[in-house]
């Protein structure tokens, strides 16, 4: 029952969530309209979304958000050295090809966001199935490094949240 | 005082992130390197300036305003769907000779295969 109301109870919540932020303030109105909005929009787009994503932790998913934005602080100081000192024809940019063994779509997904957020890299594709992404570096001296640090990083850490 | 300092602070570092941003897309070589300065530097420049009016409510008198949230969420769930449109693109075009994917199939921009478990979509 509960299922077949809200078939997808995060995006409810995240829904809900973004209505009151956009309000930007907390009243009876508000709440009504995030709860009618939260419960009617997963079960209008059900259809283009059928399966059910696995969530193992909630705090886990918050402490890898928190992680990601913290490199993304860090990596920027670093992208903004290379682009303001690093002489033009010694910056080196290699593709690299990354293969996961993560599963889920929504994990793939949040992975290749992940690696386009933290500066330096950017996902460029990946392979029919879903077993390999591809990654453009833009200062890349040790391709290597930079695929095993993704991997231990931010792939296992995924694995462990959503498989 | 403090609080307007922090501010003019926060201001300062937005400004200079975006404006190496928008350098990196000047002075970096090609297409694929070029997209890594605006997707990048300046996500940290878009989140100072951010926080930075989150806090001027504070010192005005209106409060905390939690709304920046929703529009730094909505940045980093958008930015890597244009970055990775924009390399398809590069890909596509024939600008770059990517590395083999190492598997059986092929980059998924190049791949004819049609994968038959696509989930059936309602009629419109």
């Amino acid at each position: 029952m509960m299922r077949r109301l809200f078939p997808h109870p995060v995006l409810s919540l995240l829904l809900g969530l973004t209505w009151v932020l956009l309000v930007n303030h907390i009243g009876v109105g508000t709440l009504v309209m995030a709860a009618i909005l939260g419960s009617a929009i997963p079960r209008l787009t059900h259809a283009y979304w059928p399966h059910q994503p696995r969530l193992n932790s909630l705090p886990l998913l918050l402490a890898y958000v928190a992680l990601v934005v913290w490199d993304v602080i860090l990596a920027n100081i670093q992208v903004a050295r290379i682009v303001l000192f690093m002489p033009r024809d010694r910056i080196r940019s290699a593709f690299i090809p990354v293969p996961i063994t993560l599963k889920s779509p929504e994990a793939i997904a949040l992975l290749a966001g992940t690696i386009t957020m933290t500066p330096g890299t950017v996902t460029a594709d990946m392979n029919g199935d879903g077993t390999v992404l591809l990654v453009h570096s833009l200062h890349a001296p040790d391709p290597d490094a930079i695929r095993d640090e993704i991997l231990s990083r931010y792939e296992s850490r995924l694995k462990r949240i959503f498989e | 005082m403090i609080l307007n300092l922090l501010l003019a602070a926060l201001l300062v570092v937005a400004g200079t992130f975006g404006l190496i941003g928008s350098y990196g897309l000047l002075r970096l070589r090609d297409g694929m390197q070029r997209l890594h300065a605006p997707t990048k530097a300046s996500t940290v420049g878009l989140g100072a300036a951010l926080l930075a009016s989150m806090l001027h409510g504070l010192t005005i008198g209106t409060g905390f305003s939690w709304q920046e949230i929703a529009v730094m969420v909505f940045i980093f769930v958008t930015a890597p769907v244009s970055a990775n449109y924009l390399s398809k693109l590069h890909l596509f075009g024939g600008t770059y000779t990517p590395p083999p994917s190492g598997t059986d199939r092929p980059w998924a921009t190049f791949d004819p295969t049609v994968d038959t478990d696509e989930p059936d979509l309602p009629r419109r």
